[in-house]
Order: C-alpha cells, then sequence, then structure tokens
C-alpha cells in the first residue's frame, strides 16, 4: 500500500514528476557514460600494457630499483628452469596464458652505412617473437583494435629486430625504412649532431662488425654496441625491419627491440645466457593477485633470488590514469548528487505544502509520524527509482549509437587513432551503485520535507487552505 | 441525563486551552467539564469563534488542552505517547469532515478501506468490510471511482463510511452538513442518525444546522470557551 500511494502521489502533479524524474535521468545518464568511457579507457589502456609487458614480470632480487642501469648484473641464472618449475605448477598453469623471458640491454646504437655516420644510446629488449605474437592477441576486455600479425621479430631470423622512431630518426634511417613523417635532418647539423660521438676505438670495431656481416641487400642496418655482464665491449649488427612508435617520446627516441639470442649474445658474449625478466601473461587480470602470491611461495619455497612486479608496478602512468579519472568521476557525481538533491527537495517541499490538510487527515485517523515520514520518503525513493531506470535506459540507447557512429580519436598512450567506443556500463558497481546511489540520493534528499510533515501539528494542518 | 451503570465514552475535566499570538493569549476553552454517555448522538452548538471545534479537537485527541483531564472510553489520553495517541485514534475515533477530506488518489473503496489497513486487518477481511460499508452508504456502484469523479453528498457518504469502518466508539463530525445543500445535507443527517443507530456509536457533532441540532440527544452549547 505504501507504494502504491506513493506511486500514485507523484503521478497527482505529472509534469512536477516528469521533470524531477528526467534531471535524475540525466544524473544517471552522465554517471553511466562518463563510467563507461573510463571503463574503456582502462580497458584499453591494460590491454595495451598486458599485450606489451603482461601481467606479471620476475626480476631477479634488486632489479626493479637499481637494475634498469646495468641489466648485464641482474640476470636471472639458469632461466630455462625457472621458467620450467613456473610452467608445471598446477596453480599456475591454468592462470598463464604466455610466459615469455626478456633480456634488457643498454647500449649504443650506430648507423655507419655509406656516408652516414651517427649513433646514439639506446635502451633495448630482447624478446621472442612468437610470444610476444601470442601475447599480442590477448583481448579480455574486447579493447583491442584488430590483431595484425607481425613477424619482424620471428625467430628464424635472429638478428632482425625493430627500432623506435625517434631512433630511426636520429640514426638517419628514416629514408631507407620508408617513415612516413620523419623529418631527415639538414646535411649540416646531421647525423653527427644528434649522435653521441663514438670512442675512436668503438668505431672502428663498429665498422669491423658491420663489414664483417654479409651484405644485406636493402634491409637497413644498425650496430649495437655494449659492455657484457664482464665489463668488456661488445657489438652486434642489426637488421632493422622497420619501426615501431612508442607511445612516449623519451621511449620512443631509445626504443630497440631485437630477437632475446641477440640480446643475450650482446650482453653475455660467450658467457652463459641469461635474462633479465620472466614475463607472465595470465588469461584473466582477476587472477594477478593470486598469481603473484603463487610466483612468490614458488620462490621462497626454491630459495631463488626473485622478485615479482605486477603491471600497475611497471606502469605507473596506467595508475596514474586511473586514479585521474576517478577523481573526475567522483567530481562529476557531487554535482549530479547536487542537482539530484535540490530537484528533489524542491518538488517534496511542494508536494508536502500541498498536501498539508491530507496528511492533518490521516494523522488523526490513527497514522503515526513515522508512517507519514515513510510515505513520503518512498515517494523520493520510487522518483528516484524511475529516473534512475529511464537514465540507464538512456545510457545504454547513447552508447550503442556512439559505439556505431564510427568515431575515432586518440586515448593516451596510443601512437594512432583507433574508434571511440564506449564501454557497455555492465559492471555492477557502475550500474548498480549508479542505480542505488540516486535511488539514495533521491531519498534522503526528501527526508528534510519529509520531517516537516512528519512534525506538523494535526490541527494546524487541517485549518491548512 | 439520565443515570447509567455504563461508563462515559468522553469524560472532560476542567479543560482549558489558549492559543498564543506573540504575547497574546487568547482562551479558546475556558474550564469545561463534561461527560458524554456511549450511543448517544450529541452536538456541540455555539456561534462562530466560541471553541467549539477547539473542544472537538480535544475529544478528538489531535489537540491538547493546557490542563485538565481527557478521557476517551475511561483511558486518560494526555498520558498516552505521540505513537500510542495515533493508535488509539485509529481504534476509537472516527472523523467526518466538513470538506470531507478523503484521500484524492485513493477510490472510494480504497478510502473507506484506508482505516483497516492501519489496524492490520487481513485483506480478505478488509474487502469484505469495505464493500458492505459502501452498500450501507448507498454507494456499491462509486466504489471504483475517485474522490473527484463524486459528488459532495457522495463525498461525505465515503467519509461517513471511511470512519464507521473500523466500528470506532466515537465518530466526531466537525459541520459535516455545512458543505452541502438542504436536500444533501437532510440525507447526510438521515445516514448518520441511522448508522448510529446500527453500529451503537456515539456521534459528536460541531454544528450551525438546526436540524443536526433537532436529531441530537445531547447538546451542549458553547460561548465564548465556556458551556452554558
Amino acid at each position: 500500500m505504501l507504494f502504491r500511494l506513493a506511486i500514485r502521489n507523484i503521478s497527482r502533479n505529472r509534469r512536477r514528476s516528469v521533470m524531477t524524474a528526467s534531471l535524475v535521468a540525466m544524473g544517471a545518464l552522465a554517471l553511466l557514460l562518463f563510467g563507461a568511457f573510463t571503463t574503456y579507457i582502462f580497458a584499453g589502456l591494460e590491454t595495451g600494457l598486458v599485450q606489451r609487458g603482461g601481467h606479471l614480470a620476475v626480476y631477479r632480487s634488486g632489479y626493479f630499483l637499481f637494475g634498469p642501469g646495468n641489466p648485464a648484473a641482474y640476470g636471472i641464472d639458469d632461466y630455462p628452469a625457472v621458467m620450467r618449475g613456473f610452467g608445471d605448477d598446477p596453480v599456475l598453469r591454468g592462470m598463464i596464458n604466455a610466459m615469455t623471458p626478456t633480456q634488457a640491454v643498454v647500449g649504443i646504437a650506430g648507423n655507419f652505412s655509406g656516408d652516414t655516420s651517427a649513433s646514439k644510446t639506446f635502451f633495448g629488449i630482447g624478446l621472442v617473437g612468437a610470444d610476444q605474437e601470442r601475447m599480442r592477441q590477448w583481448n579480455e576486455h574486447g579493447a583491442s583494435r584488430p590483431y595484425v600479425a607481425d613477424d619482424r621479430l620471428s625467430d628464424p631470423n635472429a638478428s632482425r629486430g625493430v627500432i623506435g622512431r625517434g631512433v630511426a630518426r636520429m640514426l638517419g634511417l628514416c629514408g631507407p625504412l620508408h617513415v612516413p613523417n620523419c623529418p631527415v635532418p639538414e646535411a649540416a647539423a646531421a647525423p653527427a649532431a644528434t649522435a653521441a660521438p663514438l670512442e675512436p676505438a668503438l668505431a672502428d670495431l663498429a665498422h669491423e662488425e658491420q663489414e664483417s656481416q654479409p651484405a644485406a641487400g636493402a634491409v637497413p642496418q644498425v650496430q649495437l654496441l655494449s659492455a657484457t655482464a664482464n665489463g668488456a665491449p661488445n657489438i652486434v649488427s642489426l637488421d632493422v625491419a622497420g619501426v615501431d612508435t612508442q607511445p612516449v617520446k623519451e621511449l620512443d627516441d631509445n626504443y630497440v627491440a631485437m630477437p632475446l639470442a641477440l640480446a643475450q649474445q650482446l650482453v653475455y658474449g660467450r658467457g652463459e645466457h641469461k635474462v633479465t625478466g620472466i614475463v607472465l601473461q595470465l588469461h584473466r587480470t582477476e587472477d594477478v593477485p593470486a598469481a603473484r602470491a603463487r610466483l612468490l611461495s614458488l620462490i621462497a619455497e626454491r630459495h631463488l633470488p626473485l622478485e615479482v612486479r605486477d603491471f600497475q608496478e611497471l606502469n605507473p602512468f596506467f595508475v596514474q590514469v586511473v586514479g585521474l579519472f576517478s577523481l573526475i568521476f567522483l567530481f562529476l557525481a557531487l554535482i549530479m548528487i547536487v542537482i539530484v538533491l535540490f530537484a528533489v527537495v524542491n518538488t517534496m517541499t511542494m508536494n508536502v505544502l500541498e498536501r498539508t490538510a491530507e496528511i492533518g487527515t490521516i494523522r488523526a485517523m490513527g497514522v503515526r509520524r513515522g508512517s507519514v515520514r515513510r510515505l513520503f520518503l518512498a515517494e523520493g525513493a520510487v522518483l528516484g527509482a524511475l529516473g534512475a531506470a529511464l537514465g540507464v535506459v538512456l545510457a545504454f540507447i547513447v552508447i550503442a549509437l556512439v559505439n556505431h557512429s564510427g568515431l575515432q580519436w586518440m586515448p593516451p598512450g596510443n601512437t594512432d587513432p583507433v574508434p571511440f567506443q564506449l564501454a557497455w556500463p555492465t559492471r555492477p558497481v557502475l550500474l548498480l551503485g549508479t542505480w542505488l546511489g540516486l535511488v539514495l540520493v533521491a531519498t534522503l534528499a526528501t527526508l528534510p520535507p519529509a520531517n516537516r510533515a512528519a512534525r506538523s501539528r494535526i490541527v494546524d494542518a487541517l485549518r491548512h487552505v | 441525563m439520565s443515570e447509567t451503570a455504563t461508563p462515559p465514552v468522553v469524560r472532560l475535566e476542567h479543560i482549558a486551552r489558549a492559543y498564543h499570538t506573540g504575547t497574546v493569549s487568547i482562551p479558546a476553552v475556558r474550564d469545561i467539564t463534561l461527560e458524554i454517555q456511549p450511543r448517544v448522538f450529541s452536538v456541540i452548538v455555539g456561534p462562530s469563534g466560541s471553541g467549539k471545534t477547539t473542544l472537538l479537537n480535544m475529544i478528538g485527541c489531535i489537540d491538547v488542552p493546557d490542563s485538565g483531564r481527557v478521557e476517551i472510553r475511561g483511558e486518560d489520553v494526555l498520558r498516552l505517547s505521540d505513537n500510542a495517541l495515533a493508535d488509539f485514534r485509529a481504534r476509537t475515533i472516527g472523523y467526518v469532515f466538513q470538506s470531507f477530506n478523503l484521500i484524492p488518489v485513493l477510490s472510494a473503496f480504497e478510502n473507506v478501506e484506508y482505516p483497516l489497513l492501519l489496524l492490520n486487518v487481513p485483506a480478505a477481511e478488509r474487502r469484505r468490510r469495505t464493500a458492505a460499508m459502501l452498500d450501507a452508504v448507498g454507494l456499491a456502484a462509486q466504489a471504483r471511482q475517485r474522490p473527484n469523479e463524486l459528488s459532495g453528498g457522495q463525498k461525505q457518504r465515503v467519509a461517513i463510511a471511511r470512519a464507521l469502518i473500523k466500528e470506532p466508539a466515537l465518530v466526531l463530525a466537525d459541520e459535516p452538513t455545512a458543505n452541502l445543500d438542504s436536500v444533501t445535507g437532510a440525507a447526510i443527517i438521515a445516514l448518520m442518525r441511522r448508522m448510529q443507530e446500527t453500529f451503537h456509536t456515539s456521534f459528536i457533532f460541531c454544528t450551525h444546522d438546526p436540524r443536526l441540532m433537532a436529531e441530537a440527544d445531547q447538546t451542549f452549547s458553547i460561548h465564548d470557551g465556556m458551556l452554558l
């Protein structure tokens, strides 16, 4: 009876109730659309990061804080056995989509072909191409761009790799690599002006290395110079199969990806080949805590000097973006709450005023003050529920329209425009949270006028015209 | 008044009530003591501003005297908490208002049924009693109509049915015929008289209507807040 009465009461002044419910609906619509947008952003970012770097990375203890400056000193001993241990574990086995070793390497990259003589520092990574291709197909959230196979790091050719667009630009390789929109330095300034000059002896070494390589036809080459784990200089040639533009300029200006074996040859020479990281990509992101705990347990059991980092630790940018968008969402929610609050308070205050005599009547008939309060609260709740439900329906319609509109945009961390999509707001915390939150706000907004109605004296209320 | 062993349905002892406007105090009821016996048709008469509605409100437990004692069916109502008083009204007292005061979003049936909801009467019994009551006041055919679809006389019949549905000990009516034409007013008076006899309920009216005064078993005249 309470809600039947509430529904009938809010239909008394339809125009006012429709306006109020519409404001609630707009609040729900705004929150759900922004929630859908942020969900899509988070999913897109996470997908990109997990495709490239997996969910978890196992390093030698201390590598995360100190290793990038000297990766050769932080190699994981007998890494195939360690990987087998992880892969054979019955708990981890079901969670892992891909597991692959990586080798970080820092050094100097040079291009000494023809008249060119350019060099610069680089930050390189040695990868297993087939594993990387498997990882690039991970798409748990459906937020990935369509997968396009990339064999530039395929294993059969152990000396073929890719470089960042910035590296190509500074080494004068944009022309040979046919990189569009990649400026070539002017003759006076290039390429020595951009290059870190090599010591004469090392330059000679580089030239010797280049000359020792068989003619590679049209494939440009760079020479990669680094210090081995023993401190001796070492150099390898890399056939540059293309550029892989990185989203951050500093990374793009230093990025070199090469086959794992080549990176190991560069860092360890003839010594034991190790790796700096073992990357694990899981089927589901929600398994990260469990997988991490299991890895730590296995590492402790075997007394291995290893540490585990998840993709959020490795990519603080992701955490910052999530934090920023969450803050904006909170701010938007506060604005919506205030708007809904004022709209409902106004409507319910009018309702109470118009029905003062009726309140007196039902109180005289024996309705308790608390029941009068509950009646008006129910009306506020019904208004909120109907408005929020309308907002949910509208949000789904708008999302469907946007997703079929063909709009494109450049999200943070991307290098190319992608379709502008909104995630369906099906997460209970977003969908139910928005609906319930607005119902709660509408109900609470009714409290002051409901209290006023409940507190009114019966004889005064009955006299009200 | 004849002597009877039955306790009075209403007993007022030295009640007084004043309204305060700023520093000015206007006495509405002054030191009234009265008793009303069960199953009688009583009227309170007096000129406008004499205090009869204030007196009726205090009998109906919707206003509180500044001093004195109010007993309804032997219950000292001034000692009851707000909720207990509301429950007491729900069980014991029915109201008929001058402006009918029906709930506009409820049908005639639902308006009459409403007091039974407050008493948590089971649904089947509610429906049966409501239908019977509407039939008794001659509105069975209008059961589904809302108040705005009823005439003034029909609305007052619904109000009477609503007041009587819970079979209260006391029905209070403040100028119940004031908003009705003479023919309808006469019909309403006749209906109330008949219902009072049928349900053995005490009726107390405030009225200026001489026809209603003529029907009274007991008349209280009030002037300047005092019984004459």
